[in-house]
């Protein structure tokens, strides 16, 4: 089988100061797949979400180098509006950040930034959205309420709403159900199975059998380098580095 | 033996005695700051009740006939210059500010903020006389030589307007340093969860940022306003102290506290001055304190909701 790269990444590097973070990194992730990143805790799983996001533009220390193709642009040396780069991408945070205003305004933000003012419009987006991930029957009758006032839970999937409202094709999630009881990660988990026919996915996970359950595509890290990657049946039943074998059995971490 | 056990214990009891003596002094210190406050309230009211029993509250606020000979004490005219150059003061600072910190939190090389964090203190720690002092030799000729020729208008230049330009200079490292503080501690990921809705970044600093620290701009403008509103060399030294409402910017006002430096210890023999006095300072008391009660509130409240 034959997969279309979503995104394909050459030699990146990147360092935080003198400090090399993200080490020749290469790495392919195929279209409308869900490819999970995994790795033991600072190996550079969030900067590298981070940076195919250039939200690492944000942090003057950082330094980045090599190219990330998406859709076969490079996004690192593009005269293309960044903005519009990063709208091809939902970003899910390790832990969620709602904006400073309500529940509706959250979801409506990234939509009335790129023009879209009608309320009738922005009405039904919210409640698609917000069904979407399965909070509407949660917050309908408080969408005028802060979205600081939600649970942690409830955050992340707001969060997940707002990522999805602009339209993205690829979604960006780190640790989406780190704060999530049992329940609530298996909703979500069976969100991304669902959006993976029309989402490119990127997941960072801590849980093996997470990562066993969803993954079509792994990357393995360790300290800011790519060890393994391949289909997700090659990686779980046949790895070919110690490094991972070692992971997966849980020697280290 | 005996005689050693005898000494242990008279060291313990000798330590004993020190620690509850040291720990009596600390108490006494604690009360003595904690009814300051109200040693002072107690003071200014004291003192003020004659007049405050002689005319109705009332009256003294709000009438404009200040005839101390007379014994007719209106603080209208004073009240309406102190708010007049605090406002003003503060329409001066809070943008000036705002901008600035925004500037050196959002878009600043790292060094810029360094290098500045020191002067916004030294600015912070100089003596109100020498603002006074250059408030004379650069504001008060400017306002008389150019700005008021300007707008068609020959004035002296001691003014409302010279008195504002002043406090805004003054309260500007205290307001800017809060500002700073503020606009640091919002969270990266606030900023990148904006930008990676497509957000540019200054519509993630208007529509994110600012909307964050509202409740801490709101405060520290709360805050430089108290300061604003009770600062007295400083003013007294360029507002002009004419007991008059101020018609324009470029006429000389008499804020309370000039009010009160000016004459505390001179006008004395006339009678109930002194009380008008107290009451006048009462009154920057009460204000002042309301401004900070009320701003501390909302940092409070804000700390409260994003917890
Ligand atoms: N803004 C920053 N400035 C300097 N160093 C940073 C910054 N952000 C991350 N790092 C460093 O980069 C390394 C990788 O961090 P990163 O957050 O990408 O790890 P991670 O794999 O996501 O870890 P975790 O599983 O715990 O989330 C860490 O050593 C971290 O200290
Ligand atoms: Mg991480």
């Amino acid at each position: 089988m034959m997969d279309k790269f979503k995104i394909v990444i050459e030699n990146l590097n990147l360092q935080f100061g003198n400090q090399p973070i993200l080490k020749n990194i290469c790495a392919s992730i195929p279209e409308n797949k869900i490819t999970v990143i995994m790795g033991p805790s600072g190996c550079g799983k969030t900067t590298l979400m981070k940076s195919l996001n250039r939200l690492t533009d944000l942090n003057p220390d950082a330094k980045v180098t090599g190219s990330i193709f998406i859709d076969g642009q490079d996004i690192l040396h593009t005269s293309e509006n960044i903005t519009l780069i990063r709208k091809k991408m939902g970003l899910l945070a390790q832990r969620p950040y709602p904006l400073p205003m309500n529940i509706y305004n959250n979801i409506a933000y990234g939509l009335r930034i790129s023009g879209r003012r009608k309320k009738r419009y922005l009405d039904k987006r919210v409640e698609h959205y917000l069904r979407q991930v399965s909070l509407w029957d949660e917050v309908k009758d408080r969408l005028k309420e802060p979205a600081g006032r939600l649970s942690i839970g409830q955050q992340q999937r707001l969060c997940l709403a707002r990522g999805l409202a602009v339209g993205p094709d690829i979604i960006l999630a780190d640790e989406p159900t780190s704060a999530l009881d049992p329940i609530s990660s298996q909703a979500i988990e069976g969100k991304f199975n669902e959006l993976k026919k029309n989402y490119t996915i990127v997941l960072v996970t801590h849980i093996l059998r997470q990562a066993k359950r969803l993954a079509d595509h792994v990357i393995f890290m360790y300290m800011g380098e790519v060890v393994e990657q391949g289909p997700a049946s090659e990686i779980f039943g046949n790895p070919r580095q110690e490094m991972t074998k070692s992971y997966l059995n849980g020697i280290f971490y | 033996m005996n005689r050693a056990v005898m000494r242990v214990s008279r060291i313990r009891v000798g330590r004993l005695l020190q620690d509850k003596l040291h720990v009596f002094w600390m108490q006494i210190c604690l009360v003595l700051v904690f009814i300051l406050p109200f040693i002072l309230v107690a003071g200014m009211l004291y003192k003020s009740l004659l007049l405050i029993e002689a005319q109705p509250l009332t009256e003294l606020l709000f009438s404009k006939t200040w005839k101390p000979m007379a014994g007719r004490f209106g603080f209208y005219t004073f009240i309406i210059s102190s708010v007049w150059v605090t406002i003003l003061a503060l329409l001066i600072a809070g943008p000036i500010c705002l901008l600035t910190a925004i500037h050196l939190t959002q878009y600043a090389k790292r060094w810029v903020l360094r290098v500045m964090h020191p002067i916004i203190d030294i600015l912070a720690g100089i003596p109100s006389v020498i603002y006074g002092v250059w408030g004379i030799l650069v504001v008060v000729p400017f306002i008389g030589n150019y700005l008021g020729p300007f707008f068609g208008k020959s004035v002296s230049g001691y003014s409302i307007l010279a008195g504002a330009i002043v406090l805004a200079i003054m309260i500007i490292p205290f307001i800017l340093n809060i500002l700073i503080e503020i606009f640091k501690n919002i969270p990266p990921e606030l900023s990148e969860a904006s930008m990676s809705l497509g957000a540019g970044k200054w519509q993630t600093i208007k529509l994110v940022q600012v909307k964050k620290a509202l409740p801490g701009i709101v405060s520290a403008f709360g805050l430089g306003m108290s300061r604003a509103f009770g600062e007295t060399i400083a003013v007294l030294m360029v507002v002009g102290n004419v007991a008059q409402i101020p018609k324009g910017l470029f006429q000389p006002g008499y804020p309370l506290p000039a009010l009160i430096a000016n004459n505390y210890g001179e006008m004395l023999s006339i009678p109930m001055y002194d009380s008008a006095l107290m009451l006048a300072a009462l009154i920057l008391f009460v204000v002042v304190l309301i401004f900070n009660f009320a701003s501390r509130l909302i940092i409070v409240k804000s700390e409260k909701q994003l917890a």
